[in-house]
């Protein structure tokens, strides 16, 4: 009989929500009652709704506990654990019977994501355990040929998944075409779209994954140096990186002479980031390893010519090179078998905002968004109203709730406007202002713009400006035109990717949300009430207990009443800060 | 005039603590190695809390980079800082995701109960505010981080409690 395993997932956003007391709970409990069990440490589960996460897995089945905290815990150690018996209602999945969130699994194709959750990332025998390095094995000692590997990623159909698409097999046998002594190959974890955390997931629940398909990378275009270029945002990342490396290293799969193979050398490191989003920008980020301010150069010469100190050199994703084992291994079609005609294969969603089940998805491309906030997703949260769904980040868009039915494939999104991106989906209700969002947006790349070309630079500034009056009741006709024409002319005279999509949220909203746009400029009004100074505030005479907090705390002393009756709001004298709204524990302040 | 004249003699009191021996293991470490600049900060950092100008003069004198480079890399990175700053780093998350569930409420809320504003220290160095871009635990936004410890599903009163308790601990 095998051992009981007890798994707890012990990622980011598991730790935020107390796992490691969970953890450290179950371990004493264990150690007390000497109870003979495996506990073990893994990365996410997907679930980051329902985090804490413990699956326990015995001789029956496997059995998926979601928000667990000590007590639970406790709960769980005595009854599952030491008396057999299931506590039913904390199962959120189990593979012997039906429950409540198994909607959230429906259609997930786990690729990438294949060992999150199931495997402890620390240990590299678990990983082998689960096939890993059988790829880049297989390939060294069966001696297929560097163009064969090419091939097999160029048949498996696989596309760039940080967000441009570009095939990942042409990348490879550009940078193989191009003969040097030396060349380098390169991991971008510098995930820096805001709402996204694909990329963190993975590397602190699989890194070796990642390691592998850098390896096998390595082999094909024949690169000895390699680099992961990882955001120091996500310190246990980059922990669980440098320990894998090792790891690695001392089995073989790293370092000279790879699986006693004369000559197949590959010296890798991790690079720290220091917080830059243009850096996730290819030739930026390659200054960025240099020492330098990450400022984007001009191409070509393209990096696969003359890249990271002048070499030859190939960049890929993080989730890219997690599915490149798997593709070897499995060959091309086993891949290729999933997603449309043109982009192949599964993607990794981070479904977060306002939507109930937020959390890593991974599904074949082609499936509708649709489908994957509402079924998937579980729909809206609170009941709201669906509006929009952002994807790609600052370089995406807004997806209007009548274009849902739109699949996820790099050229459907691309055709609404927005982008594919890395993977950040954020979900939006009717409380949300699609004008503060394409503000929002802006003021994200004017602050992460380099500098370096002008349009970009001022031109993001120019439409900050104009975005933030309108948001504040000060929006003039013609500022749409205005935002349309500086939104064109940023494309067209920028040199990075960065520069040139930074005006999408922008030009998605104006194309969806224009009627959003007018009744900020013309009517001064919010509809979805979310602009602040576009807002009237008044007291609801019925809910107001006349406590006084919020003429305590009105900065310009615009609330009057006496106490225990109703106040009233002077609207000559409010200046619209919602002091008194956030401040009142009765619901009593009304917006509109 | 004046304002900058007592500033000038604050840093100068400040940096006059400042240990450069600190970094000699860090300078001799990456003294040769191509791509160096960015690691020796990042360790500066490590040690200081922030970047004190004497230790560009140092580690320039050392390696032979340039002031204005350095200067250049120091002030193009966020993770920089050339300001000391207080015990608790407090990060509040304005991601998309953060953005969406009113991450303004919650730095608002510290701000007024610190009485300081966004990048600012309070002045017993106790606590720094910052807005961060995505801290990528987007499931449990709002969110914000003190230390290491990542706290999610705030409201503004609960991110005040939280800061409070801190507080409380420190006094004791």
């Amino acid at each position: 009989m095998e051992k009981t395993k007890v798994l707890i997932g012990l990622a980011s956003c598991g730790i935020a929500a107390g796992a490691n007391k969970v953890y450290n709970e179950l371990k004493a409990l264990q150690e007390a009652d000497k109870l003979d069990i495996e506990l073990k440490k893994t990365g996410c589960i997907g679930m980051c709704y329902r985090e804490p996460l413990v699956e326990v897995i015995d001789e029956t089945g496997s059995y998926l506990y979601g928000e667990i905290n000590e007590e639970r815990a406790v709960e769980i150690f005595d009854k599952h654990l030491k008396q057999n018996i299931p506590v039913t209602d904390y199962i959120v999945k189990s593979d012997l019977f039906e429950a409540k969130d198994d909607s959230f699994w429906d259609g997930q194709v786990k690729i990438a994501l294949r060992n999150c959750g199931v495997i402890d990332p620390e240990n590299i025998d678990e990983y082998e355990g689960q096939g890993g390095y059988k790829a880049l094995k297989r390939i060294l000692d069966d001696k297929v040929s560097q163009e064969d590997v090419i091939q097999t990623v160029l048949d498996s159909g696989i596309r760039g998944r940080g967000g441009g698409g570009f095939p990942t097999g042409l990348k490879w046998r550009f940078a193989y075409k191009n003969e040097a002594e030396t060349k380098y190959i390169i991991c971008n974890a510098d995930e820096g779209d805001p709402g996204a955390f694909m990329d963190r997931s993975l590397l602190e629940g699989d890194p070796h994954a990642v390691i592998e398909g850098l390896a096998i990378g390595a082999y094909a275009i024949g690169a000895s140096e390699g680099v992961i270029y990882c955001r120091a945002e996500y310190p246990l990342a980059i922990k669980r990186l440098n320990i894998a490396i090792d790891q690695a290293k001392e089995k073989g799969f790293l370092g000279n002479d790879i699986m006693g193979v004369k000559g197949f050398n590959l010296n890798l490191y991790v690079k720290e980031g220091a917080g830059a989003f243009v850096c996730g920008e290819e030739t930026a980020l390659m200054a960025s390893i240099e020492g330098e301010r990450g400022m984007p150069r001009k191409r070509p010469p393209f990096p696969a010519e003359a890249g990271l100190w002048g070499k030859p050199s190939n960049i890929n994703n993080v989730e890219t090179f997690a599915n490149i084992p798997y593709v070897l291994l499995n060959g091309a079609e086993s891949f290729a078998k999933y997603g449309t005609e043109k982009s192949k294969g599964t993607k990794v969603f981070a479904l977060t905002g306002k939507i109930n089940h937020g959390g890593s998805v991974e599904v074949p491309m082609g499936v509708s968004i649709k489908d994957i906030i509402f079924k998937l997703g579980g729909g809206i949260t609170d009941g709201k109203k669906f509006k929009a769904v952002q994807l790609g980040g600052p370089s995406g868009g807004c997806i209007p709730e009548y274009l849902a039915d739109t699949i996820v494939d790099y050229d459907s999104v691309n055709a609404t406007g927005a982008i594919m991106g890395s993977g950040g989906m954020v979900v939006m209700d009717e409380t949300t202002c699609m004008v503060d969002i394409a503000r929002f947006f802006l003021d994200f790349t004017k602050k992460e713009s380099c500098g370096k070309c002008t349009f970009c630079r001022i031109g993001t500034k120019r439409m900050l400006e104009i975005l933030t009056r309108i948001t504040e009741g000060d929006g003039k006709e013609g500022d749409i035109e205005k935002l349309e024409e500086l939104a064109y002319q940023i494309k067209d005279n920028t040199l990075c990717g960065l520069g040139q999509t930074a005006p999408n949220p922008v030009l998605t909203t104006i194309k969806y949300f224009r009627n959003e746009y007018e009744a900020h400029i013309i009517d001064k009004k919010c509809p979805a009430k979310n602009c602040k100074k576009l807002l009237t505030y008044t007291v609801d005479t019925e809910k107001c207990t006349g406590c006084t907090v919020c003429a305590k705390n009105c900065p310009t002393d615009a609330i009057d009443g006496a106490r225990k009756e109703v106040h009233t709001i002077r609207q000559d004298a409010c200046i619209q800060c919602g002091m008194c709204y956030s401040k009142c524990k009765f619901d009593a302040i009304l917006l509109s | 005039m004046r304002v900058k004249r007592i500033l000038q003699e604050k840093e100068a009191a400040e940096q006059a603590s400042v240990d450069l021996t600190l970094i000699d293991p860090l300078i001799e470490k990456y003294k040769s190695k191509k791509g160096n600049l960015i690691p020796i900060l990042q360790g500066t950092q490590d040690v200081y809390g922030y970047l004190p100008e004497e230790s560009f003069i140092k580690i320039s004198e050392l390696t032979g980079l340039k002031l204005s480079e350095m200067y250049g890399v120091a002030t193009f990175y966020t993770q920089f800082r050339l300001n000391p700053v207080g015990k608790h780093i407090i990060k509040v998350c304005h991601g998309t995701a953060c953005h969406v569930q009113n991450a303004t409420v919650i730095s608002e809320a510290v701000e007024d109960a610190l009485g300081i504003k966004d990048g600012e220290t309070t002045e017993d160095r106790m606590f720094t505010l910052e807005s961060v871009a995505c801290l990528g635990c987007c499931s449990l936004a709002p969110v914000m981080m003190i230390g290491d410890d990542t706290y999610g599903k705030l409201s503004g009163n609960r991110a005040v409690k939280i800061v409070k308790e801190i507080k409380i601990k420190e006094s004791n």
